[in-house]
């Protein structure tokens, strides 16, 4: 039977296909509403509300003896959200309903590489993470007047942050996307664990003055970390004391991630499927 | 099995835990040709469909899609398949122009967007988001779809379901484009008039088993397109078959003088269809006479009457 010799597919066409997806993945995304809304302009939103509402709260001064404000308070914890909710909260949304609503299967029966499509959804996160992150730092800087970091290492600090936080919250977002039953049951099931995690991790509430047996909880999970390692970006040296432990802990931010991100890998390897078969 | 065979299947088996949905399904698809699997929802035309196009594992039995066990199947041969599921319901948040733009990119050597947009009547739609769209015009996108990637072999699970009448003539219009340039056909439907109009073969599952399967035409064996006789003698209805009605007719107006409520049915391939499938009880039992010629069987042709190109002028 000659049709048992299959003429090869070009080479190459993995990323080809990859880039072409990711944009589009980027187009599709902002076409949807309410995923616009709620991944990302809900850090917008949140940190608008906070910088108004706690205008005259007292967050504590710079070395200068500068008032901190609300808004200076409240952007790396809003910058450490925008990272999960683009990521994780995004992406474990998108593909469960993906999967339920036949996207998936439709792939499936296509030549399109299961890296390819991952390449178009990290590149989806990324882009709009990116794009999201500059929103809320323009936000911050134009309207609220939040004075932004000048040194070189601290933005350095911030690309590695928020890099490997994205594709880590991406990652964890796929692995996370097997967990609901049904697309309808998506949002239920991830935006609750999104919420619980914002809430202990710092972001909403100052993290130090959560009790003791929380936040060892919380330390298990990377959005505390990267909640503390944009803190370490954007807040004025002498908070650092007022951390765990009175440190930054970069390493730490980046070994845990590092740690969820290589989970979240195998996680993700080892549960995704394009379809249920025989479901 | 046949060296120019495009689809084969001997023996397919397929079971759900205790469920048994395929039984030992058989049958070949030459290049070039339209084949139609018919059937009554849940007799196994998607399981079968859905094997070949690598979605499902069988059981047991063999299968091979252009040459390469579906179950195995890599990208490359993917390449070479288009597929039409039976329902889509995506967000269909990018247009039609995208969104064919986007799948041809995945296929080596695609259709044009334009002369795909064309074949299933979508120009003037080619901007609009695809959840906007109708649910008629949104299987027409799954049509493009299934065939932008210029395809070898296409499978249509059921495709003109919710289409009106002119959206169904234009559709077979497109099947019939396709074959002509040489695409196989692999096409499951519900409607009888669809597979006659499009097949060159048909199989006719049922229970999970091939109960027939050959030319439309065909299909089913000439004894049960052998005419039916039936009058009234004596207050009870008789029926019998007859190859030769006008004859027949004849003796028994000699007989009986003129008979009473006489009706010549020829059975229409729905008839045909309804009496494989068990589905029209009446129906079968009017062709279960073909044995038992001079039973008395109460209102059987009723049922048959009703479809005008079964009666005989």
């Amino acid at each position: 039977m000659s049709t048992a010799t299959i003429p090869a597919l070009p080479a190459g066409r993995t990323f080809r296909l990859g880039a072409t997806r990711i944009a589009y993945e980027v187009r599709g995304y902002f076409r949807q509403g309410d995923t616009v809304f709620f991944t990302f302009l809900f850090p917008l939103v949140m940190l608008t509300i906070f910088a108004t509402a706690f205008s005259e709260g007292d967050f504590g001064k710079d070395a200068d003896g500068n008032a901190v404000t609300a808004a200076a308070f409240y952007l790396p914890a809003m910058l450490a959200a925008g990272v999960l909710l683009s990521g994780l909260q995004n992406m474990a949304v998108d593909i469960a309903m993906e999967k339920s609503d036949g996207t998936l299967k439709r792939l499936a029966g296509s030549p399109l590489p299961v890296f390819s499509y991952f390449v178009g959804k990290i590149g989806q996160v990324f882009v709009t993470g990116t794009l999201q992150a500059a929103s809320i730092l323009l936000l911050a800087a134009i309207v609220f007047r939040v004075p932004l970091p000048t040194e070189v290492e601290r933005w350095a600090t911030f690309a590695w942050v928020f890099v490997l936080g994205v594709v880590t919250s991406a990652i964890l977002g796929i692995a996370l996307s097997g967990v609901p039953k049904s697309g309808k049951s998506a949002t239920a099931v991830v935006i609750p664990i999104t919420l619980v995690l914002q809430f202990i991790s710092g972001v909403y509430l100052s993290f130090t003055q959560l009790p003791e047996w929380l936040q060892n909880i919380a330390s298990v999970f990377p959005l505390k970390w990267m909640a503390q390692g944009m803190r370490a970006v954007f807040l004025p040296e002498s908070f650092e004391v007022l951390e765990r432990g009175e440190t930054w802990d970069l390493p730490g931010v980046a070994l845990v991630t590092a740690l969820w991100l290589v989970f979240g890998l195998i996680a993700a390897r080892l549960t995704f499927r394009w379809i249920r078969k025989d479901s | 099995m046949n060296t120019d065979s495009v689809v084969s299947v001997r023996d397919l088996q397929k079971k759900y835990g205790s469920v048994t949905a395929l039984d030992g399904v058989s049958f070949d698809i030459q290049r070039g040709e339209t084949f139609a699997l018919l059937g009554p929802n849940g007799a196994g035309k998607s399981t079968t469909i859905e094997i070949l196009e690598g979605y499902r594992d069988r059981s047991g039995g063999t299968a091979s899609v252009l040459g390469i066990d579906p179950g195995k199947g890599g990208l490359a041969w993917k390449a070479r398949l288009g597929i039409v599921l039976q329902s889509s319901g995506e967000s269909g948040a990018v247009t039609v122009r995208e969104q064919l733009t986007h799948f041809a990119s995945l296929y080596p050597d695609p259709r044009s967007v334009d002369e795909v947009l064309a074949a299933v009547g979508l120009e003037a739609k080619h901007k609009s988001l695809i959840r906007t769209l109708s649910g008629g015009q949104r299987r027409r996108v799954d049509v493009a779809l299934g065939v932008i990637g210029r395809p070898e072999l296409l499978f249509l699970d059921e495709p003109t379901t919710g289409f009106d009448p002119e959206a169904r003539h234009q559709f077979w219009d497109l099947v019939r484009s396709l074959k002509s340039d040489g695409t196989t056909i692999l096409l499951t439907t519900h409607y009888l008039d669809e597979a006659a109009q499009l097949s060159d073969r048909a199989g006719v599952i049922a229970d999970g088993r091939l109960v027939a399967s050959g030319a439309i035409d065909e299909i089913g064996g000439a004894d049960v397109r052998v005419p039916i006789v039936s009058w009234i003698e004596g207050g009870e209805k008789r029926s019998e078959r007859s190859t030769e009605p006008g004859a027949f007719v004849a003796a028994l107006a000699r007989r009986v003088g003129e008979p009473v409520g006489l009706e010549v049915v020829r059975p229409s391939l729905e008839d045909v269809y309804l009496g494989l499938v068990g589905g029209g009880a009446e129906v079968s039992a009017a062709l279960d006479l073909v044995s038992t010629s001079s039973t008395t069987a109460s209102s059987t042709t009723a049922s048959s009457t009703t479809d005008a190109e079964g009666v005989l002028a």
